[in-house]
């Protein structure tokens, strides 16, 4: 009896070894090949916030109707923890998405490290002929096309009109303004000027560009955030803090602004399209005309924000390409572009798209298409993606005073060169 | 039946060596004859020895062996779907502990680690003794404060931290809520690195007091009563008592605990990771979570500089678990 235990349990544990190492091989895989219709299913990871995720995930269930023998697998990732969720499916194969909406940013890295399907030469030649320039330029890598852009966009300043008006003061168009502004707030309503956030490198961008300088120069291969605009950009960050003109956290950072701008706790934050929607469902933005967006405040040699935006590519070991290729072809199609303006304010990234009437109208367009225009292209080396990291931790703590600007420059710097090796 | 088994095999099996056995001498025999006698045992055990090498010993070997290569996210082979990309990476010796070594944010990452360990495991280990104690006698309601006591430790890790982060948030939090009700202004609790690191070990010290509270009641029971009247008939107060017939009877139990909480604690990742993801910049940081950033947060994702960060803290708690054994040796534990 005893023995029939043992043995019992270790035919259990080898059978328990045996299907852990087994590669899960039941997923559906699709082929148009043969029947010429596609079928199969297409699972998307879509990195879209809260307020946006449900119209979507709608778009994306859609596709249904089009090529009804596709099943579409729509799964929401929060956007912080995308890229890591990315690489680790992608990296092991195992329950990984056909489809992923990746930030213009991380599209490079993703493509060199091979997890990239290439998009098809029909497709990558309208990427070409019929989207922005800037757009179709983050979805390159070595002269290859692999992902194709989704939504364009970069920061602005969100204000809310009726406390600028109660405090008597325009839109701020420098920093010098914006803490004069944030005075006149303080002593008129009580309330405080700015949110800056802290925890995110991202909103670091409109500072060292607006004091000439960035982060990296590609063209030269020259790490430059410890030049002097760098160590400037850091100053003027953290004499926004200390100055009172506006609060920042070290942590919770989306959350705490959002609550603050939509409750009216402070008058203004820098913030994208992608916040537009979450705005407008705030208390204080019940009327939709009280939002006004100004461009990003300049420093004190210039005025620039980053050019931004997401960007969708198939997986390289996707099972079911070919639907996978179509699901993103039906994804960035003009009415499917034109029909996310019309709900969330997204900029399309089909130059066209801007004609339609829905676009044209609507009010977050008409200001974000000129500062696009206008916003600061990165350089798209697969290392974007990577400095943001060690660029967060300097930023952080340069905004929360816990290192000085000139070490926190040069701490970003030490860690850029580990990360490019060979660069100045 | 077993026993019968294990005799005629055993038998058997020295008839067969015992050719050998003269010219080779008598270990190998010895061991042979301990083999057959006993395999029974070791077919008993073997099921948990290959589990547990292949859960353990592979993916340990595996991180040692990484630790002297370079390898990361862009060298290491994979598979995407038809094309197969071949591993890269190199033997590079012990390079990679020099580096770690003499990296100063290793060593920065070591001394907070300890602090946050001493200070989290002293905590919790006296919170634990009062409570233990506080419980251990005869009052209403008993059960239920036990049960309350309990509670952090029932809740799944990641619910209380994401709650205490809450809690913790500066602008919207309920404890800052609180505090500004009494006309104390916000604290930035995880924005400020000495607040956010006061913050952590408060939130690790919640989780870890139901243990430590119901590892000591249960020797605290295990003391017998007759000591206490014992010594109250000596005259001894309730303080003597507690020095001299507590504290020793606890002993055993709390040298275990203490070695568990310390091992915990070392390694405490989720606390770190979910209140403050080591910020605000690195100032929460602790050495597991700076392994786990190269190796997952940071790209391209640093594999080898990753696991020598594993087996160093390996290394650490081996040394730690020793010198804690061998002063417990010398204090007349039999452990």
């Amino acid at each position: 009896m005893r023995r029939g235990i043992a043995a019992t349990a270790l035919v259990a544990t080898l059978a328990l070894a045996a299907t852990a190492c087994g590669d899960s091989d039941s997923s559906d895989s699709g082929d148009k090949k043969s029947s010429g219709e596609l079928s199969g299913t297409v699972t998307w990871w879509d990195t879209s916030n809260d307020t946006e995720k449900a119209t979507f995930k709608k778009i994306a269930e859609d596709f249904h109707a089009q090529h009804p023998k596709v099943t579409v697998k729509y799964v929401n990732v929060p956007y912080g923890d995308a890229q890591n969720k990315i690489k680790n499916a992608f990296s092991s194969g195992s329950d990984a998405p056909d489809v992923i909406r990746a930030d213009v940013g991380w599209v490079a890295d993703f493509a060199s490290l091979g997890y990239l399907d290439k998009v098809p030469d029909a497709k990558a030649k309208e990427v070409d002929s019929a989207f922005l320039k800037q757009a179709a330029a983050s979805g390159k890598y070595d002269g290859q096309t692999y992902a194709v852009p989704q939504v364009i966009d970069t920061l602005g300043l969100f204000y809310n009109k009726k406390m600028l008006k109660d405090a008597g003061v325009e839109p701020p168009k420098t920093l010098e303004e914006v803490k004069t502004a944030a005075a006149a707030i303080k002593s008129k309503t009580g309330k405080t000027g700015l949110y800056l956030r802290g925890d995110d490198s991202y909103w670091f961008l409109p500072f060292i560009y607006g004091e000439g300088g960035d982060l990296v120069d590609a063209k030269n291969k020259k790490v430059t955030v410890d030049s002097p605009a760098g160590v400037k950009a850091f100053k003027a960050a953290r004499d926004l803090v200390t100055s009172g003109a506006a609060i920042t956290n070290a942590t919770d950072g989306w959350n705490n602004m959002e609550t603050a701008f939509k409750s009216g706790k402070v008058a203004m934050m820098v913030n994208g399209p992608w916040a537009v929607a979450d705005a407008y469902a705030g208390d204080e933005f019940k009327d939709k005309a009280n939002l006004g967006i100004a461009p990003v405040p300049a420093g004190s040699a210039a005025q620039g924000a980053p050019q931004g935006g997401h960007d969708l590519a198939v997986y390289a070991g996707s099972k079911n390409r070919d639907a996978s290729h179509a699901f993103v072809d039906y994804l960035t199609s003009q009415n499917v572009q034109v029909q996310t303006t019309k709900a969330l304010s997204l900029l399309p990234t089909r130059t066209a798209a801007y004609d339609q009437p829905d676009v044209k109208s609507n009010e977050m367009v008409q200001f974000f298409k000129p500062a696009v225009d206008k916003a600061v292209e990165r350089a798209w080396i697969p290392e974007n993606g990577a400095l943001f990291e060690p660029l967060k931790l300097q930023f952080t703590k340069a905004v929360t005073g816990a290192s000085s600007p000139e070490d926190a420059a040069k701490a970003s710097a030490t860690a850029f060169h580990k990360i490019l090796k060979d660069w100045k | 039946m077993t026993v019968h088994t294990g005799q005629s095999t055993a038998k058997a099996a020295g008839e067969d060596a015992r050719g050998r056995d003269r010219a080779s001498g008598e270990r190998p025999g010895r061991l042979r004859r301990a083999l057959s006698t006993h395999w029974y045992a070791w077919t008993m055990v073997a099921p948990v020895v290959i589990v547990l090498g292949v859960i353990i010993g592979w993916p340990l070997g595996r991180g040692i062996y990484l630790s002297l290569t370079d390898a990361n996210e862009r060298n290491v082979g994979r598979t995407i779907g038809a094309n197969h990309i071949d591993a890269t990476y190199e033997f590079v010796g012990l390079d990679n502990y020099v580096d770690a070594l003499s990296d100063p944010v290793f060593v920065q990452r070591l001394v907070w680690t300890v602090v946050w360990t001493v200070c989290c495991v002293s905590t919790t280990f006296v919170l634990g003794l009062v409570l233990a104690n506080m419980l251990n006698r005869q009052f209403r309601g008993r059960a239920a404060y036990r049960m309350m006591l309990i509670l952090p430790w029932a809740v799944p890790g990641f619910v209380s931290v994401f709650a205490w982060r809450f809690l913790f948030n500066r602008d919207n939090g309920l404890l800052n809520k609180v505090l500004d009700g009494g006309g104390i202004s916000a604290v930035p609790w995880l924005d400020d690195p000495t607040w956010a690191k006061f913050s952590v070990i408060a939130v690790n010290v919640w989780l870890g007091v139901p243990f430590m509270m119901v590892a000591l009641l249960g020797g605290l029971q295990s003391i017998p009563g007759e000591l206490y009247e014992a010594a109250e008939m000596d005259g001894a107060g309730p303080w003597k008592r507690f020095l001299y017939i507590t504290v020793p009877g606890l002993r055993a139990v709390s040298s275990t605990v203490i070695l568990l909480s310390t091992i915990w604690t070392f390694n405490m990742f989720p606390v770190i990771f979910l209140l403050t993801r080591g910020g605000p910049g690195d100032s929460t940081e602790i050495l597991v979570t700076q392994a786990f950033r190269q190796a997952f947060v940071e790209s391209p994702r640093d594999f080898a500089g990753s696991a020598t960060w594993g087996v160093l803290i390996l290394a650490v708690l081996m040394i730690f678990a020793f010198v804690y054994r061998r002063s417990l040796r010398k204090q007349g534990e039999v452990w």
